[in-house]
């Protein structure tokens, strides 16, 4: 087989009439999307939110200045979102992570109707958060609910879900680690593909027991897979959002206590049309995923030699 | 012991399996009940008699055909224009050679950390400009292309060997035809997974929709569910019938096409 770049002649490093339209051409339609809807945006965001006193209609503005950033860093609403969406993350990432862990173990081996078991773990994960938010109303619903039935037969007292504040979080815990076990899963199950099963035969000739072989030598070569796995749902997590809107018919919580940052953000923009400190909490969410992408690249370029 | 251990393993998966199915299930049962049987405690596990009315209910009072037209319109149009742009820029980055090919690429990789949720603020200002707000093609057009798929597909490109393109190229055939007539059927697999991706992101969307329309005749399921269960009131057994309405093409899709959805997703995850 030819190497790759071996026909590469001198002009192809060239910016010449050919290297340029032919490539235009078949990246104009893609640049073009990608232009409009997603990086001029961005740059268009970050500068509003720097914007003093901006009128959305005139497009005019007295200064720039951090006051948007002032404005967010002392609403209460925002600081609300934030400790709520960084427990909702504290939550519900390792609870789901350990959980797919070891469905995913289980899923791993060697087991009969595994197509049957895969289709009922994954399909949360195509399902409308919406719709079947609305499930999940119902089944936390304090009369009539599957959930506070089930209590009751343990003999727990009915839980008022999601009209009482205390247990709006929990109740949306609850219903966001259901819906990440699907995606946890089949990402943890693609780390178990990389992993040679020789590793563990080895160790079983060598009598090794069952659980002395998964947690050290199946777990440590699935560590990478897990951080990664870990880090792209924080990410994920940091944007809980739409899950409100049926749970709590659109409001942060039943007493306006459940912010989270994309619920503030949301706000701010589309309900109080307040673009500044809008834009200026839109530019925190993107900082917060930015550390995480981070962290993620560091992850990816040190485990890179598995 | 060994039998035991197996049936254990068994046990524990079944009952996992049932609390993640259990919501669809409890979705279905709910909404072929009577509106005197659905609020009972102990709830019965199944309906007494089945009733349907909930779904005549659900399509006459309201637009839930309209809903599901412009799902369906709006999932096909975006699939068609994420492939059709991924298809060609995935080619450029992977098989046309021009100067900074690789850096623009990675740079453009760096954009795919943006969260959606910041951009809705300027593409919704873009879209009243463009007198577009309310439309159908407003539901379209931001989601025309994708960092993401373009990666996917760059990649299965690149895995395809140099001398099959040398050799076409031999033949006489243009970049453009070793394009459709090599890669895309080569590629089909990877093409199918990009567009189910697609597919379950723009059948599920609900922030934009929420955002770019506010009548009924151009809202898609998930917000006209929403819609609905704010008009209505909370009935549940209906509610549960308009939710169903919603999740059984997905899930239809799903248990068809499991494969590629699942190698889709472990490549990263689902974007949403």
């Amino acid at each position: 087989m030819m190497k790759r770049g071996a026909f590469k002649g001198k002009d192809d490093e060239q910016l010449t009439a050919r290297t340029f339209w032919e490539p235009a051409g078949y990246l104009l339609p893609f640049m073009l999307g990608l232009a409009i809807f997603t990086i001029y945006p961005f740059i268009n965001v970050i500068l509003l939110s720097f914007k003093e006193g901006y009128n959305a209609i005139s497009g005019e503005f007295s200064g720039i200045g951090l006051s948007n950033y002032q404005y967010i860093l002392q609403d209460a609403n925002f600081l609300n979102g934030l400790k709520n969406t960084s427990l909702y993350v504290l939550y519900v990432v390792p609870i789901a992570t350990v959980l797919s862990l070891l469905v995913a173990s289980m899923l791993n081996s060697d087991i009969k109707l595994k197509g049957l078991f895969q289709t009922c773990y994954f399909l949360p994960m195509v399902t409308s958060i919406t719709a079947i938010g609305l499930v999940w109303k119902w089944l936390y619903n304090y009369d009539y609910g599957l959930i506070n039935y089930f209590l009751s037969l343990l003999g727990v007292e009915a839980i008022n879900w999601l009209n009482n504040p205390v247990f709006n979080l929990p109740a949306l815990i609850i219903y966001g680690i259901w819906n990440m076990i699907p995606m946890t899963i089949i990402l943890l199950l693609a780390g178990y593909q990389n992993i040679n099963p020789q590793y563990a035969v080895a160790a079983r000739v060598d009598g090794a027991k069952k659980g002395t072989i998964f947690f050290r030598i199946t777990l440590p070569l699935l560590a990478p897979t897990l951080g990664l796995t870990m880090i792209i749902n924080v990410i994920y997590g940091s944007k809980v959002f739409t899950e409100l809107f049926p749970l709590f018919n659109g409001k942060p919580g039943s007493a306006y206590s459940l912010y989270t940052v994309v619920y503030y953000l949301y706000d701010m923009f589309y309900v109080k049309w307040k673009l500044g400190p809008a834009a200026a909490s839109a530019v925190i969410l993107f900082l917060i995923v930015l550390i995480f992408t981070i962290l993620q690249l560091i992850i990816q370029r040190k485990w890179k030699n598995y | 012991m060994k039998a035991l251990k197996k049936a254990i393993l068994y046990l524990l998966l079944t009952i996992g399996a049932g609390i993640m199915v259990l919501p669809f299930l409890w979705m279905i049962i709910s909404s072929l009940k009577t509106a005197a049987e659905v609020n009972t405690t102990p709830p019965t596990f199944w309906p007494e008699n089945l009733v349907f009315e909930n779904y005549v209910y659900a399509f006459q009072s309201a637009p839930f055909g309209t809903y599901f037209l412009n799902s369906v319109i709006v999932t096909a149009a975006c699939v068609a224009c994420i492939l059709f742009t991924t298809i060609l820029a995935a080619f450029a980055f992977s098989r046309l050679k021009f100067p900074g090919r690789d850096l623009l690429f990675s740079m453009l990789l760096s954009f795919m950390m943006i969260p959606f949720e910041m951009l809705i603020i300027t593409n919704y200002t873009t879209i009243v400009e463009w007198g577009l707000a309310n439309t159908l093609i407003a539901l379209i057009i931001p989601f025309t292309c994708s960092i993401f798929y373009t990666y996917i597909l760059r990649n299965f490109f690149l895995s395809i060997p140099d001398s099959l393109y040398y050799s076409a190229r031999v033949d006489g055939a243009s970049n453009w035809k070793y394009l459709w007539r090599v890669m895309i059927p080569l590629a089909r697999p990877s093409l199918i997974t990009v567009g189910l991706l697609d597919a379950i992101t723009c059948w599920n969307s609900f922030l934009w929709t929420m955002i770019a329309t506010d009548s009924q005749s151009v809202r898609t399921l998930p917000f006209g569910l929403y819609a609905f269960m704010s008009a209505s009131g909370i009935r549940y057994e209906r509610l549960m019938a308009a939710a169903t309405i919603v999740v059984v093409p997905m899930i239809l899709l799903f248990v068809c096409c499991r494969k590629s959805i699942v190698t889709g997703v472990s490549r990263g995850g689902l974007k949403g």
